[in-house]
């Protein structure tokens, strides 16, 4: 047992711990706060999968954005948000949650077969990579590499995401003014 | 040595919360959270894979863009349920059931 799989099990229990908080807890702004819980271990589990300018990325989108953004829809939406949740009756195992449950429950079940049978670690072509050394190691500077590849073999994706980031401000912008303002 | 598979059953887990807020909640700020929690589960599967793709780093590129879009998604997502809100006094999915006229 190294001390990656140590941290390994350790993130992924603060993953899914915090994940079953959110979605079971009753009080709105303490589960936007525990994803933020999530959302950090979740970019611990990015450097441990050695994909480290990602897991910044992560943190200064969804952390630094996202999440800031949510609490802001929160805090704009006012009181009835808040009466409404209240008046959902307590606890996880009441029967208006069961069909939710079974379907989140079979679902896991379905993908876990899945993932089981297809062995992710003997598939052709990662046997390739590991055969011809195109494995990212702990060592490697990866972040040049993909500024590199950004730039060159994913430039049309790259300038669809910036058409596609444009259109969300202006529509972003258009959905919020004010009605009936000419 | 994290193997594959682990990464795949953390992200099945995650996604499986994820759909379990979709469908049980009654709150659009929650269901917004709840898709955020599955877009989650597919960028670690997407990073966890582009470890073997030292080359051409096709996994973690991907795994930006699908940040990226996420935040677009929620920009709009949120400016639309601030516009329900105003309309309906409530952001319950549920209730909002009328077109413009």
């Amino acid at each position: 047992m190294t001390l990656a799989r140590v941290l390994f099990y350790f993130l992924s229990f603060i993953v899914l711990a915090s994940a079953v908080y959110v979605a079971s807890t009753q009080n709105l702004v303490r589960s936007v706060f525990i994803f933020f819980v999530t959302l950090f271990a979740l970019a611990g589990l990015y450097v441990l999968a050695l994909a480290d300018f990602v897991a910044i990325t992560q943190i200064v989108i969804y952390v630094g954005g996202i999440l800031v953004l949510i609490l802001f829809a929160f805090m704009l939406s006012g009181r009835e948000t808040l009466n409404t949740l209240q008046q959902q009756k307590s606890s996880m195992l009441n029967i208006g949650k069961l069909p939710a449950l079974l379907l989140a429950g079979l679902f896991f079940i379905v993908i876990l077969n899945v993932v089981l049978k297809v062995d992710a670690d003997n598939l052709v072509w990662v046997k390739q990579a590991i055969a011809t050394k195109n494995v990212i190691t702990p060592n490697a500077l990866v972040t040049d590499n993909i500024g590199i590849n950004l730039m060159t073999k994913y430039l049309l994706p790259f300038e669809a995401i910036s058409i596609l980031l444009m259109i969300a401000l202006i529509g972003a912008a258009h959905l919020s003014r004010k009605e009936g303002a000419k | 040595m994290i193997t594959l598979t682990d990464f795949m059953i953390v992200s099945a887990a995650l996604f499986c919360i994820g759909l379990y807020m979709l469908v049980s909640k009654r709150n659009a700020i929650q269901i917004l959270i709840g898709i955020e929690l599955m877009l989650n589960a597919a960028i670690l599967n997407l990073v966890a894979f582009g470890k073997y793709d030292k080359l051409a780093n096709g996994g973690q590129v991907f795994a930006l863009f699908a940040i990226v879009l996420a935040a677009a998604t929620t920009a709009v997502a949120l400016a639309i349920i601030l516009n329900v809100y105003r309309r309906y006094k409530t952001i319950d999915p549920g209730e909002v059931n009328k077109l413009k006229d």
